[in-house]
Parts: C-alpha cells; structure tokens; sequence
C-alpha cells in the first residue's frame, strides 16, 4: 500500500545525546503542545482551570488506550482499521446483557471479551491465512459494525447499572478521572513492552525486515497474532470506558474513530511504513490532539471544522520532514 | 495462463451474479425482468464508477480512501452553484465537476508523487479535510430540490433506449476506461508500476507520476459522482455518500483486484461493484432488514479476499514457511 521504502540511512556516529534528545521527533511534538496549550490559554479564558483540563483529557484517552495497541500493530507492518466497529460491536454486546440483568462486573467481562474475540477473528484472518490487513480489517469493519447494527437497527441500549457509570465518570482523586489514571498505567506498560522486552524488539525487528526476522528465528505470525488479539482488548477496554461515560450505546457509536486513532499514532511519530516509533510519541500526541480538539470546542469551533484541522496535523506533520529532508539534500554539503 | 485464470475470475462473478438473480427471482418473481435489471445497474452506476477510479489507484499500489469525501465536496460545490446561477448550462456544470473533482484528485497525487508519503495516510488526512471543507463551504445548510433546477436534476433521468442518461453515462466511462488501461501508455504504465515498481523504473516509467495520474483520473470520476449523486437523489449535504470509499474498495477486491497493485481489470471492478448492487437491492425482495446490508457486505470483503489470496499466492515467495507457529495461533484460537 506505500511508497517505495526509503532508505534507511545508518548514520557513521551518533549525534550526541542533547541533539538526538532535541532533535527527535518527540522534542519537536511535545513543543508543538506547549505551544498549543499556550495558544489555548490566551484564546480562552476558560482553559486554564483544573477541572476543564481534566474534562479535556476524556477527549483522548479512549481513542489513546487503543493507540497504543495500534502503534505496535504498525510498527510490526500491519494495520487494524477495524478498532472503532469492535469499540461499536462490544458496546452493543455490553448494552444486550446490562438490558438482560447482568451485574457491572459481567457487562465489563462481556466487553473485554468481545473485544478479545474480535482480535482474534482479525489475527487468524491475517496472521493465520496471511492476508493483508487493510483489506481484511476493511472488512471486519463492515463486519463488527454490521452485526451491531443488526442488533440494534436504530434504536438504542441505555438502563446500565449505576455503578457501571464509574469507569467513565468516576474520579480516583481530586480531578483525576478513572480513565486518565488507565491511561497513564497503559501508557506505561506499553511502553515498558515495547522499549524493554525481548516482545518489543521483535515487534520492531519485523517492522523493519520482515524476512530477516523470519530468518533470525522470530515466530512473524505468532506475533502478529498477538499484536492483533492486544488492539481488541484494547478496543473493549475502551469500550467499556465509552460506554459507561456515554451511559448509551447506538450502532453509531465511536464511528470515524479508526481515523482519529491511526493519525493520532502516526503523529506520534511512529513510521506508516513499520519499524520505527515510540510510546512515549503517541501520548504527547494523544495530548496535541485532545488539547487541541478541547481549545478549538472552546472557541465553539463545529466538530467537523476540527477534523479539518486534525487532517491538516497529520498530513503537515508527515509533509515537513520529508520537506526538510528534501530541502536539506539539495544543498551541497 | 494467467490471462486464463482472470477470464476464469470474471466468468465465476459473472455466473455467481446470475444465480444470485436466480435465486431472487424465485422468492419475487419480477426480480430478473429486464426493467429490474435496468433499475439495478442504474442504481449501481455510481458506484460502478467510483469502483475504477479506486481500480486505478489500486492497480499502482496505493489506496484512494477520500473518494467519498470528494464526491461530497464536489456535490456541494455544483449544487450550491447551480442553486446560485441556475442560468448556467448543465455543461458547464459538469466540467466544473470534473474539474474540482481533478484538482482534489491532483491534491492526493502531489503527496504521493513529489513527496512520497504512503497513500493510506494522505487519503486518510484529506478525508476528514475535504468532508470538514463541504461543511464549510456550506455552513452545514442542505441545498434541496426546490433550489435546483429542472434540467440539473432531470437529466441524468432521461431515458434513452431504456435505460437512464445516469446508466449510459457508467457505460460511456467503462468503455473509455477499458481503452485507456489496454490500449494507452498510461494504461500499462498504470500496470507496470503496480506490479513491479523498481521493474517499471528500469523501463523508463515514473512511477510516481503514473501515481499522481492515477490519482487524478480517480478524483476526476468522483467529481463526476459529485454531481450525479446529488442530482440521483434530489438533495446535496455534508453527509452524502460518508462511508462510500470503503465500498469502493469492496467492490475492487470482489472483482479481483489485488490490493498489492499490478493485478485486476475494468471487467473486474464492474462486475464486483454489479455484485454488491445486485446484493443491495434484493435485500428488501427477501425481507432481510436493511440493517444487514453492511454486515453482508463485510462478509463478502473478506471471503473474497481469502478467495484472491489463494488466487494470487506465488509458490516459493515465503522460503521459510513456520508451520509450527501458524499451527499454534489455531489451537490457541
């Protein structure tokens, strides 16, 4: 689906640890929030206040918690767009089973494992059968959501439990909401997965050369099968999330996510092409993009007016690199 | 032999359609008449269209996924012009179609040509971009029938020899279609560059240029559809056509159209796209709940990607086949 690969240039030394640390894609981000945070805080006298920022982060984390399982999923090469129909199917399933009397404990255990299980259905269709993902999760897409639609058609779920309500809405302390909290906890286990385990590394490694990973002893598909069992759980944690803040569920719901998600990890700095990216990228830049949806709704910018924006990001943000990579290799040296 | 096994390919749609007919008009006997027939292809016609634009992006190894929001910016655009001017003839109208379609195409092509980004994330960013533009060229307000005039919305219905204006304008383009990609340099090139990009390098062909061509010849078919959607359906919001791109690529993927690019043909995405109309509209003959129409299609995505793969597998591509692996993720799953 990409480009020719570009050359991966193995630079003769490395540069030294303050320029890598300035010069790396995730110093350039994290400026880029700053900036956006200032911006806010002088368009709006309403930023700056605790508890608005904290209603901010509900703009991100959902959608972050699955980014994460989706960054490793491209940085091994493959891609799932089939995230926001699980997030849709699990909630349906979750709604099905509060309406037949089911405790909290139940319904999450039922969102996880739909979750779970659509993962599964997508890893043996491309990790089993070796297909390519795009397509196959194209249609899963179809698939998940289609079900929940069948289940549904255009009515809606509501009557959870009330105690169902505290993973969207209840607060740990102070302004730290449950879903900011998981957030962190899953920000940092994935990246100790990916950045310290022997896991992560082989995630990595097919990213980079899928046959030289074979080749090295590195079991590809049972890999990617995880990759993709890991982006459904995700997908049911986060559904389980969305739907006890939401307190409904409809076919609808979460539609378009599957967009918001991947340009949310590819401007986290992780490479389209595979092999390269970081955890630490995706949290600054589920932070850009919440900060930057939450200022904008501040200005009582129209939701689409911001998608306009959140294109503009991802598609400046990809666009200037290669610009100044361009820029620089036409000058002699 | 591999021409055999494509006519192979076509002869099985063609025969799985007529007995999907079959089968339909044995449940409603009016199913199969040649009226119905001609109903069904018209209904199709737009999506038989926008299938060989995505064909043709497809064919060079990317992937179009803002066809839809193309068709959505374009619709908008000539029907608010033409409830704003209705002096201006249909025309002229329809080449500012082709042309804001074109240069939204061209937008696509840029990226990928000179900058060499992966399609999937270009598309993807101007997906959001021209949909959210719809919304603002518009402000969110519809353009209904009473504003349009006569001749923008009735053309496209004249019946000629029995079959609408909107049905022969899909015959016109298939047949120019066919010619461009079996009897111009274009076309091979098109081709050539999808199924071996470094082969099509060496034998003098720009492989991104040919992309950018693609993508223009994909943007300019969607401006089409611009102003044949909203004319079908009498109505031009910011909302039409929101999904479509992802039947698009069904439609290419039932017909056999690889997504690693080189392999497929017009017969192909016609046939595919008749596929899914033949399915869409039989729905309602046997009182299957439209709600279903998106989970079946899902189904056929991935059954005929299971069914292309083991098509297209070449022998010896994989030297190292981990069985034990594969093996594992079954009895785990």
């Amino acid at each position: 689906m990409s480009a020719i690969p570009e050359k991966r240039l193995i630079p003769d030394r490395l540069g030294t640890s303050a320029t890598r640390l300035f010069g790396s894609w995730e110093a350039l981000l994290f400026a880029v929030a700053v900036l956006i945070f200032i911006a806010n805080s002088l368009a709006s006298p309403y930023f700056l206040n605790a508890w608005n920022l904290s209603d901010a982060t509900f703009n991100f984390t959902e959608k972050a918690m699955v980014a994460f399982a989706m960054a490793l999923l491209i940085i091994s090469g493959e891609i799932d767009l089939s995230v926001a129909a699980i997030i849709a199917l699990a909630s349906t399933a979750m709604g099905a089973a509060a309406q037949a009397g089911i405790g909290t404990p139940g319904l999450v255990a039922i969102g996880i494992g739909v979750g779970v299980g659509c993962g599964v259905v997508n890893g043996i269709l491309v990790a089993g059968l070796r297909l390519p993902s795009i397509v196959v999760t194209i249609g899963t897409m179809s698939l998940f959501r289609g079900i929940a639609y069948i289940v549904l058609g255009d009515k809606a779920y509501g009557g959870y439990p009330a105690s169902f309500a505290y993973f969207g809405q209840g607060y740990v302390f102070w302004v730290f909401s449950f879903e900011l909290v998981l957030f962190a906890v899953l920000a940092i286990l994935f990246a100790v997965l990916l950045h310290a385990t022997n896991f992560g590394r082989r995630v990595h490694a097919i990213g980079n050369n899928e046959f030289a990973a074979r080749f090295s002893g590195i079991r590809v598909e049972r890999i990617k099968f995880t990759l993709f069992l890991l982006t459904g759980l995700m997908s049911g944690i986060a559904a389980v999330c969305l739907t006890s803040r939401l307190g409904s569920t409809r076919p609808s719901i979460a539609q378009g996510w599957e967009l918001e998600i991947v340009t949310m990890v590819v401007l986290g700095g992780v490479s389209i092409l595979g092999g390269a990216g970081t955890i630490g990228g995706v949290v600054i830049a589920a932070f850009v993009m919440g900060l930057v949806t939450f200022g904008l709704g501040l200005l009582n910018v129209p939701g689409i007016v911001m998608s306009i924006f959140i294109g503009l990001l991802l598609i400046v943000t990809i666009t200037l690199p290669v610009i100044i990579r361009q820029f620089r290799h036409r000058k002699p040296a | 032999m591999i021409r055999q096994l494509f006519k192979f390919r076509e002869m099985l749609l063609v025969i799985i359609i007529a007995i999907l007919l079959a089968v339909f008009s044995v449940r409603s006997p009016g199913f199969a008449a040649p009226g119905n027939l001609a109903n069904i292809f018209n209904d199709t016609s737009i999506l038989i269209i926008l299938a060989l634009g995505q064909m043709t992006v497809i064919l060079t190894k990317s992937i179009d996924l803002s066809v839809a929001a193309n068709v959505a910016f374009t619709g908008m655009a000539v029907g608010m012009l033409n409830a704003a001017h209705p002096e201006l003839p249909l025309v002229l109208i329809v080449i500012v179609a082709l042309c804001i379609g074109a240069v939204l195409g061209a937008i696509n092509g840029i990226f990928v040509w000179k900058l060499n980004i992966p399609s999937i994330v270009v598309t993807l960013g101007t997906l959001t971009i021209y949909r959210g533009m719809a919304f603002v060229l518009s402000g969110g307000a519809w353009v209904n029938a009473h504003q349009m005039t006569a001749p923008f919305l009735q053309t496209p219905r004249q019946l000629f020899l029995g079959l609408p204006i909107l049905g022969w304008t899909a015959i016109v383009i298939v047949a120019v279609m066919y010619l461009v990609m079996s009897r111009t340099f274009l076309g091979r090139a098109i081709y050539a560059s999808g199924g071996n990009p470094t082969a099509a390098v060496y034998a003098g062909i720009d492989v991104g240029r040919t992309r950018f061509f693609a993508f223009v010849i994909s943007g300019t078919l969607a401006g089409l559809c611009g102003y044949l959607w909203v004319s079908r359906y009498a109505v031009a919001y910011v909302d039409i056509a929101a999904g479509f791109e992802l039947d698009t690529v069904a439609a290419c993927v039932i017909g056999g159209i690889s997504t690693l690019g080189g392999i497929g043909s017009v017969a192909g995405a016609v046939l595919g796209a008749l596929f899914l109309g033949v399915i869409k509209n039989a729905l309602p003959v046997i009182n299957i709940s439209p709600f279903a129409q998106m989970a079946i299609s899902g189904s056929v995505i991935i059954a005929a990607v299971i069914f292309n793969a083991r098509q297209e597998r070449r022998r010896g591509r994989i030297i190292l086949r981990d069985r034990g692996a594969s093996e594992q993720i079954e009895v785990a799953a």
